[in-house]
């Protein structure tokens, strides 16, 4: 073994596991007294994480070819881990709160992570699976962290039969995809003859990845398990997960199937549009606030799409953007849906929101702003994340889906539209009881991202994403 | 001036002030100040920073040199995107850009000219949320004057699109009993637009590298030429940013949101979407359409008449069946906007000169007449036409105000309105005399339904027992007025002070179609 190799290449990951291991045996001695430490412990490392992901940007290959990053999937890396270590803090109160304070919590996270670490550095079909795998079993069981509620449980047991199946699919697929060419190797994959096997085999491996970032029409479950599952574990799902699936999609067709995009485009395209309209029309009748984000979460997923099936050298850029741009925004909304707590209980409904401007401003402020974000509405920071997907679309000629793009976006404003006049216009409620120090700071610090710091830092950014990829 | 960017502190200055206001409210809140206190503070400060805009609009105004041709006073610096050159420099791209000329001077005067009139004129009609409502002002002016002096067509665009949020929260909270629906009307129509609209700007920066409108307007007729008069790819960028002009300006058939927003937004609201947010589709059309797309608004011309034709017809026919005030003065609205495409799309300078004069009496105008509607909305708080009669015998001055602002509506030689009018029917009679004739039909129907109106209201005997008690004008709406007036009268009989500031600013968009009409 080259440890100097392993190491270029996959230190946050050995770190993240070895921390991991480390506080599951904290965890297994001291029991109840680690469980209020081990959010904040957990959040630690995980910045660690992102640290150790930026110190050692280029990245390497390792294990035989198993296991590749580079500047791109550090970057990726470096956002996944900031992301889980943000929604971690953010759920301490939440988690207080409610009596369900354990620390397999922050256990989960951190394996969760550790398994978006590995989908990302995959170069693999089989460290791919691994890392999907290890990434999912944490989130079924964080799905049903509540395990007193009926509905938690519910969402568990929907996203683990579901997601199941959908791993079965990459896995089938894995497996036509290595009978036909040979290899599981992404490079070697590359290389084989495209025939009508490796057809099929890329379909399946498209349908399971679909699943795993809720693309229409494999969109079902998110509604059922966001509302469902509790408050900070959806803050987590809309984030950190939702930006590694995406970017291993990304990566596999790319990397191992990136001289046959005539032969996927079409189908990015049409999961992309469908995902668009249906984002857009679903969430027009929502009440619950989380299954509207739910079905916000699926049209902005159809936009990153388009980025897709633009391609690696005009798409590639513009959907590690869009999607940072998302996940930080994501944790923004979720934080405020976190401190929407009256009666002693959570509330989800849209009507709790009403007259939110003058009971607590700053927080209408930003919902405000992250909300029109999120709709990507100028000068905010979602337009410019819309804006280079559009730009993408656009050079690749791909008018028909910008077309739909922009009719889902106007829909769609419709009940982002309708969030903020609740808000400003609904007669007075109470004011929600107090949030926690960490919640109001991750909701005022992702709305200065969103307006001013994004809108002034895209060439930054763009930059930084397209350069990742000239050097990758 | 130096490098000293006047244009951007002129932009931004009442952003800051707003932003200003929010903390000052934050401290007084905790001093536990009654509503009436938070309000006067409130609108001060909105008072204050906006006629400090005024006077760095008319600073910038006198560093402008009207004798002199292209942009003044511009600012370049790089924003996102573009290429590096062996300079280190960041060439193409998009840009932070700004600057003005005759035209764009022009509107962002009327705007800076209209914010602190719509200051005093709801200092005492709102009363609830005031500092948000003087806050949500002020981003507004900032959003307008940053569309007026953008020189990056992507920056034109995150202006002309984020001026949707304040207006949306301006009509949705402090508007009438269907504000909500009027306020989402509103947005969902001129986001369509403009969203086409982006997607012909994002095609038009990856042939062209840079949307630098200065250098948009030489490069884009060359990279989409018209091949034959054939219908192209030209025809279609017109088409994209046809849509958002039309729906802004608003054009029939796409103006219908524009009736439900006027009656149900407060006067102030009324006034500034009126007095600058239409003016946006005319200075688009102005700045983008014809200069870039000359070919395609040649093609057009037939359609763009015929709509500008229905449009006034059409909305003065309605305007005259309306029960309600400010339905009436938005479709007249409607009807003056047709004339300032009809002015524009007629390919003449003398035409081109009208419509941007159009633009600004109307601005003046329309704002003017909306605060006289909410005069009487302020103390009686009905617009219905029939509630109202014989005003004159209380409201003396009131309803001599009323006579001058109907009578430069009708377009009567002396006001502004006249000169606005004249000008634009003299340029579309040159491009087509049905065009023209039409026009002229509108302006004898704006007569009828504007003289109606002002009989039914000020004159004849007054039946209504509530209205024993209405007071005449005081004295901050004289003073909202006096302005009103002197402006009105001041381009009515000198519109040269325009036509000298325009003329050069005309003469490039000229050049560009005039090559191509026979």
């Amino acid at each position: 073994m080259n440890w100097d190799e392993i190491f270029a290449a996959a230190t946050p990951e050995l770190y993240l596991a070895f921390a991991g291991l480390i506080a599951v045996v904290l965890g297994a001695v001291l029991r109840e007294r680690f469980a209020t430490v081990s959010i904040k412990a957990g959040a630690l490392i995980l910045l660690g994480a992102c640290a150790l992901s930026l110190f050692n940007i280029e990245g390497g290959v390792a294990f035989n070819g198993l296991w590749e990053t580079d500047r791109f999937t550090n970057l990726a890396k470096a956002v996944c881990y900031f992301c889980a270590g943000v929604a971690l803090l953010i759920a301490e109160p939440y988690l207080v709160k409610e009596r369900l304070i354990r620390y397999e919590y922050a256990l989960l996270v951190i394996f969760a992570s550790l398994g978006m670490g590995i989908t990302l550095s995959a170069n693999d079909l089989m460290t791919l699976y691994l890392g999907i795998e290890t990434l999912s079993l944490s989130s079924y069981v964080l799905a049903a962290f509540n395990r007193d509620s009926q509905r938690s449980s519910e969402a568990g047991l929907k996203y683990f039969v579901l997601g199941a199946l959908a791993s079965g699919l990459i896995l089938y697929g894995s497996s036509l995809v290595y009978g036909f060419s040979g290899s599981t190797n992404y490079d070697a994959i590359a290389q084989a003859e495209f025939g009508i096997g490796l057809v099929f085999g890329l379909v399946l491996l498209i349908t399971g990845l679909a699943f795993k970032v809720s693309a229409a029409p494999l969109h079902v479950w998110t509604p059922d398990v966001y509302e469902g599952a509790p408050t900070p574990v959806v803050a987590f799902f809309a984030s950190a997960p939702k930006l590694a699936s995406m970017v291993v999609f990304a990566t596999i067709l790319f990397e191992a199937f990136g001289n046959a995009i005539d032969q996927w485009q079409d189908v990015i395209l049409i999961i992309s549009g469908a995902s668009m309209l249906i984002g857009a029309f679903g969430a027009l009748r929502q009440t619950n606030l989380k299954r509207l984000f739910a079905y916000s979460s699926i049209g902005n997923m159809g936009y990153a799409l388009i980025a897709l099936a633009a391609g690696e050298d005009i798409g590639g850029p513009a959907l590690l953007v869009y999607m940072v741009i998302y996940a930080l925004s994501q944790l923004g909304i979720f934080g405020v849906l976190l401190s929407m707590r009256r009666r002693g209980g959570m509330v989800e409904d849209i009507s709790e929101l009403s007259g939110l401007s003058s009971t607590m401003p700053w927080l209408a402020v930003c919902m405000t702003a992250l909300v029109f974000s999120v709709a990507g509405i100028p000068p905010l920071g979602g337009f410019f994340g819309k804006l280079v997907v559009f730009q993408a679309g656009v050079e690749a000629g791909l008018w028909p889906i910008v077309i739909i793009g922009v009719i889902a976006s106007v829909v769609s404003l419709g009940y982002y539209l309708r969030i903020i006049m609740i808000m400003w216009g609904g007669d007075k409620l109470a004011p929600f009881e107090n949030m926690s120090g960490t919640v109001g700071i991750t909701v005022s610090a992702a709305t200065i991202l969103a307006f001013p710091v994004f809108t002034v830092v895209i060439g930054w950014m763009m930059s930084l994403a397209g350069g990742s990829f000239s050097l990758g | 001036m130096g490098d000293f960017a006047l244009l951007s502190f002129m932009i931004f200055a009442p952003a800051l002030g707003a932003l200003l206001l929010l903390w000052v409210r934050k401290i007084t809140a905790s001093n536990a100040t009654s509503v009436e206190e938070e309000s006067r503070v409130a609108f001060l400060v909105g008072l204050v920073v906006s006629a400090a805009t005024f006077v760095l609009s008319i600073i910038a105004l006198a560093y402008f040199q009207p004798g002199a041709e292209g942009f003044q006073l511009v600012e370049d610096h790089s924003w996102f995107g573009g290429t590096l050159n062996e300079a280190g420099e960041v060439v193409g791209g998009i840009r932070y850009k700004m600057g003005v000329d005759g035209m764009s001077i022009l509107l962002v005067l009327l705007t800076t000219f209209l914010t602190p009139l719509c200051f005093l004129a709801s200092w005492g009609s709102v009363k609830h949320r005031v500092t948000e409502y003087v806050a949500a002002f002020l981003f507004l002016e900032t959003l307008m004057l940053g569309v007026f002096c953008s020189l990056d067509l992507m920056l034109f665009y995150v202006f002309f699109e984020a001026g949707l949020i304040p207006m949306f929260i301006i009509i949705g909270i402090w508007g009438g009993a269907e504000r909500v629906y009027a306020s989402f009307k509103f947005f969902l129509y001129t986001l369509l637009g403009s969203l086409f609209m982006l997607l012909a700007v994002i095609a038009m920066y990856l042939q062209a590298g840079t949307s630098d409108i200065v250098e948009l307007q030489t490069v884009i007729p060359q990279i989409f030429a018209v091949e034959d008069g054939k219908f192209g790819v030209q025809h279609l960028l017109w088409l994209a940013f046809f849509a958002s002009f039309a729906v802004k300006l608003p054009m029939w058939p796409v103006h219908t949101w524009l009736p439900d927003a006027h009656v149900q937004a407060p006067t102030a609201g009324s006034v500034i979407l009126a007095g600058v947010l239409l003016k946006m589709g005319g200075y688009g059309f102005l700045r983008f359409s014809l200069p870039m797309f000359p070919e395609a608004s040649v093609y057009f011309q037939p359609m763009v008449f015929a709509m500008s034709v229905i449009a006034i017809v059409y909305a003065s026919l309605v305007a005259f069946r309306q029960t309600d005030m400010k339905k009436l003065i938005a479709y007249s609205s409607v009807a003056h906007m047709g004339f300032v495409t009809l002015g524009i799309f007629s390919f003449t300078e003398i035409g081109i000169q009208g419509a941007i004069f159009q633009m600004i009496s109307h601005g003046v105008i329309s704002g003017a007449l909306f605060l006289i509607v909410g005069v009487i909305y302020d103390r009686m708080h009905t617009r219905e036409i029939k509630f109202y009669g014989g005003l004159v015998t209380k409201m003396p001055v009131y309803a001599a105000i009323f006579m001058l602002f109907t009578m430069a509506n009708v377009g009567l030689p002396g006001t502004s309105g006249f000169v606005g009018e004249i000008l634009t029917m003299a340029g579309s009679f040159q491009a087509s005399t049905w065009a023209a004739t039409g026009a002229a039909l509108g302006v004898i129907f704006s007569a009828v339904y504007m003289l109606t109106l002002y009989r039914q209201t000020v004159f004849g005997v007054m039946t209504n027992e509530k209205l024993e008690g209405i007071k005449d004008i005081n004295r901050t709406e004289a003073i909202v007025f006096a302005p009103l007036i002197i402006a009105t009268i001041v381009l009515g009989v000198f519109p040269a002070i325009i036509f000298d500031i325009t003329e050069l600013s005309v003469a490039p968009i000229m050049a560009a179609v005039s090559g191509l009409i026979g």
